[in-house]
């Protein structure tokens, strides 16, 4: 590897790159992401080489693991570049078909490509495909493109142009207008204007200053900076690079949760190369700026994500939050000026300083500018992570994108914003999602987690849920928080077991009020929000599971009870084989009968009757 | 050094204090009673029971509420110490902690100063209420490093490391003198009428407590 020391030399090692590439005919990537991992990516990969090097084709053909292209729900997946062939569900046994047919003949494998669900046409490229049509792929479109662990790869597709091009023709508060200029809010979840949070940062008094990279995302179903960190660790760094000298930092750090070891790993790599490039260092490409990043890691606590608990992480102490009233840009780590920016947020810088913030503030809508990544999840047909520029409406995300409901059921609701959001109902999904709709409607971007639910999801589980895990995930440090949300947690599990009264309600708004009034830090300022938006909008449904004692959705066990029809009842004694608890009786060809005092519940019964006799109340 | 001065109003009184002093200490100064679990003079104050809340709007049109141990004040910011929202917010936050320890003095008399009269939430029976007023008297004060917190979320405790008593602890029992939990009945009391009187005999003491409530400090049952 050589050591870039110059803009030239920058130009004449990308060059070389690119003509090195250019020996292989074709490209082969396979996703390495967390998504594909778990189907088993792996084997494909080394089916791919063995099957290279049989052929004895590998000069021609390279082979790529790359990152998560997004489509998680139709893993693994591998594309065939130049001709942008798209295949899902790959195993190890199809790669020998796909060598000899499309590699080596150019012809397509129709079994391996995706169907469209409505024409059930076969597509190609990944580009036609619904999922990818409608998204803007600015900060994922070379996820695909690049081996997160060569940094070659990124520097062919014009990686750290952006900081020569800072470093040299823009003085640092140039670049700071620029960031300004662009409007670019915060990924994380507040939504702060990245370029003031910037400028505030320069001008606070201190010779040293740091910088940041928050990814710890512990929202469960979010998994967008997981995938750029893995996928596309340098656009990261030179993210974070970029920023730093905005605003006269020499240190930063990478912030991964404890529970991605591919992130920390692959972001582990990329410094390393970095530093042996000459990217960070002393004297960077010989602009007399020193910058270095270090990584930590977390010890696995939600609350971490939080920036006072994040640095009191780094600095060696209990990750616990902080009163803000002093900012972290005046007195951070170490009591030092820093600057603490999300991954996607960092992701963005690199982009803006390259195409511009005229560019930039050009998509999305008045407030919020630029796309977002959301991690679409839960009862549509394509889950995965999707780019959409700011504005899109939900009803685009969950049906153009998403594909719509699973099994023709419908969609009752969304749940944006992970735990501190809310759930935004079917009736309001002509939206436009941006940073300030969403607050109006009591939910928030957050991260970007949006959970689908339909008609089998019981609102008041979901609150539940919620509750119980940010309790969970409660640091104790504030009366507030701890027992509030204990509190909370136990009301909503007496609704659940059919135990809320007439005053649960009034009780839980009444708690939920004050510990999102009270709370030290935003994961209790915001921990209510999944409860009080689900009793503004599914009020009803709580009330059914107080009045009625009923769970609508039949969801809540307590609250439910199973029952077989006699006039579909086939007799095929299905039931009565899968249930665990011996609770179901009849003889062979006779009508079924449930016996509820020993029922569990578990649902199996339901799941393998033909005849849809089991039914419940 | 001339001190600079800085103008606030609270609860509609304009007055003018010292730059650098919280709302707390402001408003106790010109004798504005603020009620408090967690926080106590010279130690450096900590946020944790919520108790002590304010609403302050600094003049942007929006008011939110914070603990006034730890806000600083700021020129022209006004605070309301009794509005509506606080005291909601104070009866709720006392119901909260009277229901999770019931025996302890200051919960109750807080509850009782909040007009709070009936308890909605299913009772506990706790004897430490995670004020970390111990931990900071160990470690600001007495230069003991003995305690800290363990765990997280409701399973939060205070602990020695690795619940061992450590050297550095020198059994000042500072962290006893400061506990608002620490009126609890003697646990050495063994018929009615007799006084155990260990607390008074220093090298008994170690060892005085049987159950293992906060005061304890025998290695056997350390907190």
């Amino acid at each position: 590897m050589r050591k870039v020391k110059s803009i030239s030399d920058l130009e004449k090692w990308k060059k070389y790159i690119i003509s090195k590439q250019k020996q292989y005919e074709m490209v082969v990537s396979v996703c390495g992401g967390t998504g594909c991992s778990a189907y088993g990516c792996q084997n494909v990969k080394e089916a791919f080489q063995r099957e290279l090097r049989r052929k004895k084709i590998g000069e021609k053909v390279a082979l790529k693991y790359t990152g998560c292209p997004g489509f998680c729900e139709k893993g693994p997946l591998v594309t065939i570049h130049p001709q942008n062939i798209f295949y899902q569900r790959v195993k190890a046994e199809d790669v020998p078909l796909i060598i000899s047919e499309t590699v080596q003949n150019g012809r397509r494998v129709d079994q391996l490509l995706f169907e469209d669900p409505v024409l059930h046409k076969k597509i190609a490229s990944s580009q036609d495909i619904p999922f990818y049509r409608a998204q803007m792929r600015l900060l994922l479109r070379n996820n695909d493109l690049i081996d997160p662990t060569l940094i070659e790869d990124y520097v062919a597709l014009g990686g750290y142009q952006s900081l020569a091009k800072a470093l040299f023709y823009m003085k640092p508060e140039e670049i700071i207008e620029e960031i300004k200029a662009s409007c670019l809010k915060g990924r994380g979840g507040a939504g702060y204007p990245t370029g003031k949070k910037w400028e505030n940062c320069r001008k606070a008094p201190g010779e040293a200053k740091y910088v940041i990279c928050n990814c710890d995302e512990g929202d469960p179903g979010a998994f967008m900076d997981r995938s750029l960190l893995e996928g596309n660790p340098h656009s990261i760094l030179e993210g974070m690079l970029i920023g730093a000298y905005a605003i006269g930092a020499n240190q930063g750090f990478v912030y991964v949760r404890q529970e991605y070891p591919l992130a920390h790993k692959n972001a582990e790599i990329a410094i390393k190369q970095a530093r042996r490039t000459g990217f960070l260092g002393k004297n960077i490409l010989s602009s007399g700026f020193d910058f270095d990043v270090e990584t930590a890691k977390g010890g696995g606590a939600f609350v971490c994500g939080e920036s006072t608990a994040l640095i009191a992480s780094i600095e060696g102490k209990v990750g616990e939050p902080r009163s803000k009233q002093i900012h972290t840009v005046t007195q951070g780590l170490w009591g030092k000026p820093t600057n603490l920016n999300n991954v996607e947020t960092w992701a963005n810088v690199p982009l803006i300083i390259q195409r511009g913030s005229k560019w930039f503030s050009s998509i999305g809508t008045e407030k919020s500018k630029g796309t977002k990544i959301f991690s679409l999840v839960g009862k549509v047909k394509n889950t995965g992570l999707v780019e959409v520029p700011m504005g899109i409406t939900l009803k685009e995300i969950i049906f153009d994108i998403g594909g719509g409901p699973q099994n023709g059921k419908r969609i009752k609701a969304v749940q944006t914003g992970g735990p501190s959001g809310g759930c935004i109902p079917a009736s309001l999904f002509d939206l436009p999602v941006d940073f300030d709709s969403l607050k109006q409607v009591g939910s928030m971007m957050g991260s970007g987690g949006m959970i689908v639910m339909d008609e089998g999801t019981c609102m008041v589980d979901v609150a539940k849920y919620f509750v119980n895990f940010l309790k969970e995930e409660s640091c104790g440090k504030c009366l507030s928080c701890r027992e509030g949300l204990k509190r909370m947690g136990e009301i909503l599990n007496g609704i659940t077991e059919g135990e809320g009264n007439g005053e649960s309600l009034e009780l839980l708004e009444e708690l939920a009020q004050v510990v999102a009034d009270t709370s030290l830090c935003g994961l209790g300022k915001t921990a209510p929000n999944p409860v009080l938006s689900a009793l503004r909008y599914f009020r009803s449904e709580f009330e059914d599971h107080i009045q009625r004692k009923k769970c609508p959705a039949a969801v809540c066990t307590h609250l439910i009870q199973f029952s077989i029809s006699e006039e579909n009842c086939t007799g095929c004694g299905a039931c009565k084989k899968v249930c665990p608890t011996q609770a179901i009786t009849g003889e062979k060809k006779q009508i079924h009968s449930i016996r509820n005092e020993i029922c569990s519940k578990c649902g199996s019964c339901k799941d393998i009757c033909k005849a849809n006799a089991v039914m419940v109340q | 050094m001339k001190i600079k001065s800085i103008n606030i109003i609270v609860d509609g009184t304009s007055m003018s204090v010292e730059q650098g002093s919280t709302v707390l200490q402001a408003a106790r100064q010109f004798g504005i009673h603020i009620p408090t679990i967690c926080y106590m003079e010279n130690l450096s104050p900590y946020g944790g029971c919520r108790i002590c809340v304010v609403e302050i709007s600094n003049g942007d049109g929006r008011a939110f509420l914070d603990t006034s141990c730890t806000y600083e004040v700021k020129e022209g910011m006004v605070v309301q110490t009794q509005s509506q929202r606080v005291i909601r917010a104070r009866k709720m936050l006392a119901e909260l902690l009277v229901a999770s320890a019931p025996n302890v003095k200051i919960a109750q008399d807080i509850a009782a100063r909040m007009g709070l009269l009936k308890v909605r939430f299913k009772m506990e029976d706790n004897r430490c209420i995670l004020c970390g007023l111990c931990i900071r008297m160990c470690y600001e004060q007495m230069n003991g490093n003995a305690l800290g917190f363990s765990g997280r979320g409701v399973g939060r405790k205070v602990s020695m490391p690795f619940e061992k008593r450590p050297e550095t602890c020198r059994l000042c029992r500072g962290c006893d003198y400061v506990c608002p939990a620490m009126i609890i009945p003697c646990q050495g009391i063994k018929e009615p009428g007799e006084l155990c009187g260990k607390c008074t005999r220093f090298e008994e003491m170690a060892n005085c407590c049987q159950t293992g409530t906060f005061g304890c400090f025998c290695e056997k049952n350390p907190l």
